[in-house]
């Protein structure tokens, strides 16, 4: 009888699960924490909720700002947005949105202006446990037109004014009781947590069905979802941290596809697009992640601006680009990414000129010393230290190839690795590394580089080392022009600012720009329609637009 | 044994104060890292989060809460799975054990003839196999052995799940079976030498024990010298290791766990001390710790029912 039943058992028991066509199964590294989408902003959690939860605003594939659930976007133009003159003369803005007349919580529940305005009640509560409150602080009232119409008193008029990604809706008749009982306890009892299937919480294409802590998020359609059809009947959001296992699971049928959002690092995915392009649609797209030098400018060897330009002039970064990523790292002239409608594209670039690095270190009084290293006229040789991520393979490899390069001119650099929390946690916030930290922003599209280059943002024991200008840049024009660009709201006129800001960040070098780094999306040949964006709003933004072909 | 209870309560004790200190000494705070990764964050975000968390208290002030807290039965709330700590724990803390204690249970279901089967000739074909077998087990990394495990099986053959603890809308007790075939055989191929080698020594050492050789000049078989007499005594060793592991079956195996995104104990403390989630860590750290202890003091039992021998004054 075993003999008979044991071959059929181990069949079934080896049988790999096989995917209906009407299913997906995504891969991705990290598994969110919580899923409210406004307390704690981790890009697992945007991921997955990306699915089931949309914006009112959000920017799309082409980096434009556009209405996800609301009617039109207000403009100045348009009349929907109106500037106003506040107490003290200030200017600021009322900007008047109509919420999509189709949108409704996956409980059939529709989404009003009651909505938003409790979502901007948590939001600037100081207890809620909303980690970036500053848009919330800035909408000073919300006025309620009738149920789906609602205007967003501002107190700053910015370029961005109708720009309101970061007001996530959360559902009144959910979260309100919730919220209202007990603030500060509301990050610990939200719904989206305690309660995360229940469909009311979700307003978009797709709505959380299951939730299984640490593996996988299954989303099934909401059935009150008024916009275009999804068609997938599931989706499977699994976590799976380890690089190789989530090539294994793509391999073997596990998963179909893995996001590029999270998932795979370009110079992995080449390498996985070399053995298994035949099988796989591998997708780059530049993203405005930018991967940079932060220079410490209170170094009395980096404070010499040619310093600063000879070692950006002795860094050959297209070869870099070209022999470590295939050319699908964009060398970067300054923080602001091409793709990006304010990046200057006439402004003069660095580019490699070892020659003429050597003449500027020379009149920098650094002349070629023992060993083909520098000194300078103490005999002090030109070493610097650049400190990274451990364990970030792209980053290690880059500053290996830097080393060398930067010998070739007679710059001696010392490697330093740390795992990212000492790093982040400490050493650049605290600006403590000597010379220059590698590593990356990521921001959104015309991001204004305030936390990064105006003075007031330079970390120090007085401000409890917040603010981001980790270099301690300070520079009054560049705050002049982040003051003035931030508030103009002239499309033309902002643009000259922008190439002011990208001009003058070129010519006082507060950091060396270095690459804008490529999302790599890996997906199965008949997914069609999903277009990677490059920047904060992930690709599910726009699900209802994938298909199996 | 109420001597041995008291003693494990001011280790663990101890254990949280050292735990506590040492993560309050590590660098950067959650709030930290979020500021470091989101310019949105104002300063002042900053400072009203940290006042929130109360990450602006000292962390020995932090550790008297948490204690004061724990002596009423409550473990607090997990800041990265925003839940309470035992709601984090408890799926995980299922999945390790089962994970740990089917390789545990493979492992020396193997190990256990291997050794005798070695132990048998010193030297001869079988013990030098058997010796090869062992050194490889012990030498191969874990986290190689399970990536090929998955190229083989899982890749290549399309036989078994690559990772995961179950199917999507499955979960059937024959589905999470073929999950766990392959980091169950990672974790136990793994294991299987140290413990071959243990049970093969001890073999050996109780041959030439005086019992033995009473026993062959009382006329016993082989087989039943080999089984009733020597297999007794030379499970003490292994006694050992079954309550060395017995923490690890609660703390889990931290990179089996993440080759094969097993969502177990191992990952979930590696994650709350990598994020300073301070509750769920020391919970965690201390749950091990406890098993620790525990298994210790079972083996102290089981020693004795052994061999009544020992604990006797």
């Amino acid at each position: 009888m075993f003999k008979r039943l044991a071959p059929a058992l181990l069949s079934v028991m080896l049988a790999a699960p096989a995917w209906a066509r009407d299913e997906l199964a995504i891969g991705i590294t990290q598994f969110p924490a919580t899923l409210n989408p406004s307390i704690e902003s981790m890009l697992a959690k945007t991921y997955v909720l990306a699915f089931a939860h949309r914006p009112i605003t959000a920017y799309d594939a082409s980096w434009q700002l556009t209405c996800l659930l609301c009617e039109t976007l207000p403009t100045i133009e348009n009349g929907l947005a109106k500037v106003e003159t506040l107490a003290g003369g200030k200017r600021g803005i009322a900007a008047t949105y109509t919420l999509r007349a189709d949108a409704r919580w996956a409980d059939g529940k529709p989404v009003t202006s009651d909505d938003v305005v409790f979502s901007w009640e948590v939001g600037r509560h100081p207890q809620s446990g909303v980690a970036a409150a500053e848009l919330f602080r800035r909408i000073t009232r919300v006025e309620v037109k009738d149920a789906r119409t609602f205007t967003l008193h501002v107190d700053k008029l910015t370029f961005d004014y109708n720009a309101i990604n970061d007001l996530r809706l959360l559902p009144a008749h959910i979260e309100g009781p919730r919220f209202k009982s007990a603030p500060a306890e509301y990050r610990n009892r939200t719904a989206y947590d305690q309660d995360s299937t229940n469909p009311g919480l979700y307003n978009g294409p797709y709505r959380i069905t299951s939730v299984v802590q640490g593996s996988h998020v299954v989303l099934e359609p909401n059935a009150h979802w008024g916009g275009a059809k999804p068609a997938f009947r599931r989706i499977v959001v699994k976590a799976i941290e380890n690089t190789a296992s989530l090539e294994a699971n793509l391999l073997s049928g596990g998963i179909d596809m893995i996001a590029g959002e999270l998932g795979l690092p370009l110079e992995q995915s080449l390498a996985f697009e070399k053995r298994h392009g035949a099988r796989f649609a591998v997708i780059t797209k530049p993203s405005l992640t930018y991967e940079h030098l932060d220079i410490n400018l209170g170094s009395p060897i980096l404070a010499v601006p040619e310093i600063r330009r000879a070692l950006l002039l002795g860094l050959d970064r297209e070869t870099i680009s070209r022999q470590l990523f295939e050319g699908r790292q964009i060398v970067a002239e300054s923080l602001v990414p091409p793709l990006d409608w304010v990046f200057a594209a006439d402004l003069p670039k660095a580019t490699f000129d070892p020659a003429r690095a050597a003449v500027l270190l020379d009149q920098a009084g650094w002349k070629p010393g023992p060993g083909g290293i520098r000194v300078n006229a103490k005999g002090e040789r030109l070493s610097l230290e650049l400190v990274t991520t451990a364990g970030n393979r792209s980053r290690e490899l880059v500053a290996q190839v830097m080393q060398s390069q930067w010998k070739k001119i007679g710059v001696e650099l010392r490697l330093k690795t740390e795992p990212p929390r000492v790093l982040f946690g400490d050493t650049v916030t605290r600006r403590k590394f000597p010379h220059m930290a590698l590593f990356a922003w990521y921001s959104a599209p015309e991001s204004v580089p305030r936390s990064m280059l105006h003075s007031s943002m330079i970390p120090n024991g007085a401000n409890n080392w917040s603010g981001q200008n980790y270099t301690g840049y300070a520079s009054p024009a560049m705050d002049r022009l982040i003051d003035a660009v931030e508030v103009e709201p002239d499309k033309d006129k902002r643009r000259l600012l922008w190439r002011e800001i990208q001009a003058l960040y070129a010519a006082d070098l507060p950091a060396l720009p270095l690459f804008f780094r490529s999302d790599s999306f890996i997906l199965p040949k008949g997914l069609k329609g999903l277009e990677p964006t490059g920047h904060q709003d992930p690709s599910p933004y726009w699900v209802e637009n994938w298909r199996w072909e | 044994m109420t001597g041995r209870l008291i003693q494990s309560v001011l280790v663990l004790l101890v254990m949280s104060f050292v735990v506590y200190g040492l993560m309050g000494l590590m660098p950067g705070d959650p709030i930290d890292l979020m500021i470091a990764g989101d310019p949105r964050l104002t300063p002042e975000d900053a400072v009203r989060l940290k006042v929130l968390y109360g990450l602006d208290r000292p962390w020995t002030e932090r550790w008297l809460r948490w204690l004061g807290q724990v002596l009423q039965g409550e473990l607090g709330y997990s800041r990265l799975y925003a839940r309470p700590v035992l709601d984090a724990m408890a799926p995980a803390l299922g999945n390790s054990a089962l994970l740990m204690l089917s390789a545990m249970a493979l492992s020396l279901s193997l190990a256990i003839p291997l050794g005798i089967l070695a132990s048998l000739r010193p030297g001869g074909l079988v013990d030098r196999l058997v010796n090869l077998a062992a050194f490889a087990s012990v030498s191969v990394p874990v986290f190689w052995l399970g990536l090929m495990l998955i190229v083989v099986f899982a890749v290549s053959l399309g036989w078994l799940p690559a990772g995961g603890v179950e199917s999507v809308g499955d979960g059937g007790p024959t589905d999470r079976l073929r999950h766990m075939v392959l980091p169950v055989s990672a974790l136990a191929l793994a294991g299987i030498g140290q413990a071959t080698r243990h049970m093969r020594a001890a073999m050996i050492g109780e041959a030439g024990a005086d019992y033995i050789r009473t026993a062959r000049a009382k006329g016993c078989g082989p087989a039943r010298i080999v089984l009733r007499h020597q297999l007794r005594n030379a499970l003490l060793p292994i006694t050992t290791i079954i309550a060395l592991e017995f923490g690890g079956l609660f703390s889990g195996a931290l990179i089996t766990e993440t080759v094969f995104a097993w969502p177990g104990m191992g990952r979930l403390i590696y994650e709350a001390v990598m994020g300073n989630d301070f509750n769920l860590a020391l919970s965690g750290l201390l749950l091990a710790t406890a098993m620790t202890l525990a298994g210790s003091i079972l083996a102290d039992m089981a020693y004795q029912r052994l061999d009544p021998r020992i604990g006797k004054p």
